[in-house]
């Protein structure tokens, strides 16, 4: 079996072709909290929410800018455009917060 | 008998409308299920009698919520007493709280508009207290199954989320 350092390593090599500089953050959806509740990212990063709940889950910026839905034990992602601290939320669980800080 | 259960029974007892009320032995995973499975049950005929009479569009959220949550966590709970070969059974919770939530639907078709969407919500804060009230104290600590008790504590976690978001609609309705 291909040891997963190997596979995260061609994985690495693949995104650094695609872009130099973009990146990848994850937030973890887990018994409706989103972890880590707040992170920093630039403009040209991608955010994918990993949702491990049995729940359908949303993350809708607070500005309505964006609205993401995450299925049941699904991924989504989110290509950040815009510079800015943005507070969002889930729609079915509004105690769910979070924040992502986006520099240019 | 028990003290500690004595005091948690008695704590679930004071708390308004709660159907906790036998006292006794501790439930067994059987009965925990179906008492569980009941619950979820009942919110969602709650949440389908509000979608039928409100107007109010985050009160039509809110049970919207209600149907899908508590039918995503109810499918769970029958996958998982399948697997384990657990055929769920009925008891004295499961009946009382059928009952009071039978009375509850009868006391809120009576009402309509604005009346309607404030006894619904307030009811659904004192039923999510309850029910919560009853994981924490009575239902959790007496599953003897480590996977019922995992998705108990799921369940309790979500409907904790349940709580906050019927009091926030709550408040918004003043």
């Amino acid at each position: 079996m291909t040891p997963r350092w190997i596979l995260t390593a061609l994985a690495l090599c693949w995104l650094g072709f695609v872009s130099a500089h973009a990146e990848t953050i994850n937030v973890t959806i887990d018994k409706l909290v989103f972890s880590p509740t707040e992170v920093k990212a630039k403009v040209g990063d991608t955010i994918v929410w990993d949702n491990k709940d049995i729940l359908a889950h949303t993350a809708t910026a607070s500005d309505k800018e964006w609205d993401v839905m995450i299925g049941p034990k699904q991924t989504a992602s989110l290509l950040l455009k815009k510079a800015g601290s943005v507070a969002y939320f889930c729609k079915y669980h509004p105690n769910m917060k979070g924040r992502i800080v986006v520099a240019p | 008998m028990n003290v500690k259960l004595i005091a948690a029974i008695t704590a679930i007892c004071l708390l308004p409308g709660a159907a906790f009320a036998q006292a006794g032995a501790k439930p067994t995973d059987p009965q925990i299920a179906h008492i569980a499975y009941t619950a979820g049950q009942l919110d969602i005929e709650a949440a389908k009698q509000a979608l039928a009479i409100t107007k109010n569009k985050d009160v039509k959220a809110f049970a919207d919520d209600m149907v899908r949550d508590h039918a995503a966590v109810n499918k769970q709970a029958l996958d998982l007493v399948k697997k384990l070969g657990v055929t769920p059974q009925d008891n004295d919770t499961s009946k009382a709280l059928t009952k009071a939530a039978a009375d509850k639907r009868a006391e809120l078709a009576k009402l309509s508009g604005a009346a309607f969407d404030k006894a619904y919500v307030a009811n659904e804060v004192t039923y999510h207290k309850t029910v919560n009230g009853a994981l924490e104290t009575l239902l959790i600590p007496s599953a003897s199954n480590g996977e019922l008790k995992s998705l108990l504590q799921t369940g309790l976690k979500i409907f904790q989320g349940h709580e906050q978001h019927a009091e926030h609609v709550a408040s918004e309705l003043k």
